[in-house]
């Protein structure tokens, strides 16, 4: 084979674009929704280029006297402002490939570090989980901590990507309980591991590809622990858009008995 | 130094009949040994510390244990006898960072004596007694990844060896900060099935062992019991028996992670069968919980296995260093060399096949595809040879010296110069279908990924090119790219090394920085990407292993030279060569050395592996064939 018959056809401006659908609901249960959530999306077209850069988080916070909604909020805005600082503004500015900006994970991390920082500063004795998905084009970069989750669908599979840092998830690990036990023990919502603990939190950071016509879900506990994930699977797999499958899947958590709030954030990548 | 009764200080010292006693200072063994003072005194037995009067000119010293067999039984005396020649024979096969080294066993006057290294520090009890508050996790952690690295070890021998007597006072925190395990004087061949009696220590010996059973989780449990006394400060010995469960670790020391005391407590169950199943899966287990940030203690293992152990299977002389990887194919060895030649060699035997001259010194390696090998030379040209005969079939001239290794894809063969160009070259003809000009002189090799190309220039970009020869897209570091980059098509990434110091993880299709990675000195070396893991050297001396995905540091291991040599994996083992005149074989997942082998000039050269054997080239002149 040679080099011109492998070559790619001619280059030609191709929009690829995100779309997203998003609904938190209070549940049926609690008085107040302590998640938080915030979407982000920039689309670019021009110098022979097509870009898009999306930023998408999902809290769900923890602690009484209405501090847990306070630290979900102040944990999602403030990873959202650091970002858009460390990676957004230098992008637009085409800084981006030079050796002296921050690196990806790097900015992800110190995003996270920043509202955990804050949120143990300012709110104390709260907590909050973080699941924040930066994506650039057809690359997602996830940063994680607490039992929050992103789940990748794609090709009829429902792939769960992020790990839950709670103790039964770290137990089922240890093979000291089995799932079903996990599913009903009765610390099933502790976390070893939340934004706002200060010192020393450890960030899970993944980084995938979101493939075309692929789903990515954001969404908090009151959704995949109300939801099997072959449930969650089907809604993916049939809804007709990213904001049908939100709204599909928090109907369907609330059918569950909606025992706590739901969050649900779904970005699919379209064209191109 | 190995005595159960390190510790224990001489207040009476054992009943002994006529010139039974303990030896002076000053007496000399075997017109050798000169005894300086008492390190330990048993019922059984002394531990001396001594000095080796062979090495007139410095103080070499040794610990020296006796054996006093001052029985009156024959029978027992005996049984005693044969105790310590099994100590001696088990510690002197032995070869491992964490066991004492042993020089030397005698007899003399009824006694017998082993001489061993002399290991300077304290035993854990002791700093144990000595300390207030707890130990950081961190630090206990570490020596929990260790031990479980000198137990695993252990189990592997054949037939494996049990150590029996797991506990703070037989681990020694010697002066470098590693631990040592002493006392092996109970270290038995495990015979599966067969009963002993009870011998350990109650408080850390599991329950199986009391009915004189011992195998492989025996000592995991010991270990367990050994962890859990260092962070609790709880003496099991003082203790109910096999009530660890009723004493969680964090109700003493809230600092202890969940996770961590999780580890501890299910090697301490009570079921042999519920622990770990291995040392080695224990560990598997510990390393996930290292903070990332924080260099592995006890990396830099000094004690390794003499170079006399791991003898070459054959080495082959050039007229000059050897300075990039050698390629295998088909069972011959192709090597490069700055004596201008490129050598063909069979494989198993290290025979010379063929050479081919070029006009320059040959600083890249060989390219081997479909029958023919391609060199880049000093002399500005690119070789194609007939890989069976060495016969020349075409040459590529170009306008600078060639130090990049040709890759070979798509019918094209893709080079880098010293004349600023990359080069895409037709396979069959010889011709250039395209170059493409960078900033300056590109001596990195080309990375292919999904019909990209990427590599660095001596200007200091990564670039981006596709197949055509159009520039995707660049990355600007500080200085100059000579490393190669890997693409790892899993992650989606590129990994290149550059002189300004630091190692980049950048997006495969974007150019994005994703990760970088800061070494001390200029990263020449070129990374090894192997299960989700990076491997590469630096001019700092450091080979380091990051987390592929985030670029966090997992290990490093410091060697006494630059590691401008690009590691290789194989079969959970790296392998690298330094600037010291090493090379080195390290276990992947903890970054301890496994061997090393000294050459006789720095090793800039590449290893490659294939079936259990590594070959490399040495700037001394030899290509080496080593048992991996």
């Amino acid at each position: 084979m040679s080099v011109a018959e492998n070559s790619l056809s001619a280059s030609q401006s191709r929009v690829r674009q995100l779309q997203i659908g998003h609904v938190s609901d209070v549940g049926l249960v609690r008085s107040h929704n302590e998640d938080a959530s915030l979407v982000v999306e920039s689309v670019f077209e021009g110098d022979q280029a097509a870009e898009t850069v999306g930023l998408f988080v999902v809290a769900d916070g923890m602690g009484g006297h209405q501090a847990g909604e306070v630290a979900s909020a102040l944990a999602a805005r403030m990873v959202a402002g650091r970002l858009m600082q460390d990676v957004y503004i230098p992008y637009l500015r085409q800084v981006t490939h030079q050796a002296d900006q921050l690196p990806l994970t790097e900015a992800l991390q110190q995003a996270v570090e920043a509202a955990n920082q804050a949120v143990h500063d300012q709110v104390p004795g709260s907590g909050t989980t973080l699941t924040c998905a930066l994506v650039i084009n057809a690359r997602v970069y996830l940063a994680h901590v607490g039992d929050s989750r992103a789940y990748l669908y794609y090709n009829h599979e429902l792939k769960q990507l992020t790990r839950d840092h709670s103790y039964v998830d770290k137990l089922v690990e240890l093979g000291q309980i089995s799932l079903e036990a996990a599913a009903v023990h009765p610390q099933r919502n502790v976390l070893y591991r939340a934004v706002g603990q200060g010192d020393q939190l450890e960030i899970d950071i993944h980084l995938l590809d979101l493939p075309n016509s692929g789903r990515l879900l954001l969404c908090s506990d009151g959704l995949w622990g109300m939801l099997s994930d072959r449930i969650i699977q089907a809604v993916l797999a049939s809804a007709h858009s990213p904001q049908d499958a939100c709204q599909k899947l928090i109907a369907a958590a609330n059918e569950a008995g909606g025992r706590d709030n739901i969050t649900a954030v779904v970005i699919e990548r379209v064209g191109g | 130094m190995s005595l159960d009764t390190r510790q224990i200080q001489p207040t009476k010292p054992t009943p002994a009949g006529g010139g039974d006693g303990a030896l002076a200072p000053g007496r000399v063994l075997q017109n050798r040994y000169e005894i300086m003072g008492i390190l330990g005194l048993g019922g059984m037995s002394a531990v001396y510390q001594g000095r080796d009067r062979r090495f007139p000119g410095v103080m070499k010293l040794c610990a020296v244990k006796e054996m006093k067999s001052h029985s009156l039984d024959p029978q027992m005396r005996q049984i005693a006898v044969q105790n310590f020649e099994r100590e001696a024979n088990i510690l002197a096969t032995l070869s491992h960072p964490a066991i004492p080294k042993v020089y030397d066993y005698f007899s003399e006057e009824a006694r017998s004596y082993l001489v061993m290294e002399f290991i300077e520090g304290r035993d854990l009890e002791a700093v144990l007694s000595e300390m207030t508050g707890f130990l950081p996790q961190e630090q206990v952690l570490e020596w929990s990844i260790q031990l479980c690295d000198v137990l695993q070890f252990l189990h592997d021998r054949n037939p494996a060896i049990i150590f029996r007597d797991m506990k703070p006072s037989n681990i020694m925190l010697d002066k470098h900060g590693r631990l040592r395990l002493i006392d092996f004087g109970i270290a038995k061949n495990f015979q599966p099935g067969q009963k002993g009696t009870m011998i350990g220590t109650e408080g850390y010996s599991p329950p199986e062992q009391y009915r004189g059973i011992a195998d492989q989780r025996t000592d995991i449990y010991a270990l367990g019991a050994t962890l859990h006394h260092v962070l609790t400060r709880q003496d099991p010995r003082v203790e109910p028996p096999f009530s660890f469960h009723e004493r969680p670790i964090q109700s003493t020391n809230p600092a202890v992670t969940s996770e961590y005391a999780q580890i501890i407590m299910r090697a301490l169950e009570y079921e042999p069968d519920r622990r770990w199943p291995s040392a080695e899966e224990m560990q598997r287990v510990l390393i996930t919980l290292r903070p990332a940030s924080v260099a592995h203690y006890g990396a830099r293992a000094t004690a390794h296995i003499d170079s006399g152990e791991v003898q070459p299977l054959w080495t082959f002389a050039c007229e000059d260093e050897i300075r990039s990887a050698p390629i295998l194919s088909n069972g011959v060895l192709y090597v490069c060399s700055y004596d201008h030649n490129v050598y063909a060699l069979n494989s198993t035997t290290g025979k010379f096949l063929w050479k081919y001259a070029t006009d320059g010194g040959i600083a890249g390696s060989p390219c081997v595809v479909d029958d023919r090998v391609i060199i880049g030379s000093d002399d500005r040209v690119v070789y194609c040879v007939n890989a069976q005969t060495g016969r020349i079939a075409w040459t590529c001239p170009t306008q600078g010296r060639v130090r990049s290794s040709p890759r070979a894809q798509y019918g094209h063969v893709f080079f880098g110069s010293d004349d600023r160009r990359l080069y895409a070259v037709n396979l069959q003809s010889g011709r250039a279908s395209w170059k493409v000009e960078m900033d300056g002189p590109v001596r990195s090799s080309v990375a292919i990924g999904d019909d990209l190309l990427y590599f660095g220039d001596e200007a200091g970009s990564i670039y981006c090119v596709d197949i055509r020869g159009t520039i995707k897209w660049r990355y600007s570091t500080k200085r100059a790219v000579t490393s190669s980059p890997v693409y790892s098509k899993e992650l989606q990434l590129v990994v290149v090394g550059s002189q300004d110091g630091t190692v980049y993880g950048l997006d495969a299709q974007s150019g994005w920085v994703v990760w970088r990675f800061r070494t001390g000195k200029a990263v020449i070396s070129s990374p090894c990407v192997d299960e989700g893991m990076v491997y590469i050297g630096s001019a700092d001396t450091n080979l380091y292993a990051l987390e592929a995905k985030t670029g966090r540091q997992i290990w490093k291991y410091a060697t006494d030279g630059q590691v401008n040599s690009s590691p290789a994996a194989a079969n959970g083992v790296l392998y690298v060569g330094s600037v010291d005149g090493m090379v080195y074989s390290i276990d992947v997942k903890t970054g301890t050395l496994r061997w090393r082998v000294h050459t006789n000039g720095p090793v800039i050269s590449s290893p490659i592996i294939e079936e259990d054997v590594v070959f490399i080239g040495s700037n001394d002149r030899l290509v080496y064939a080593l048992p991996a």
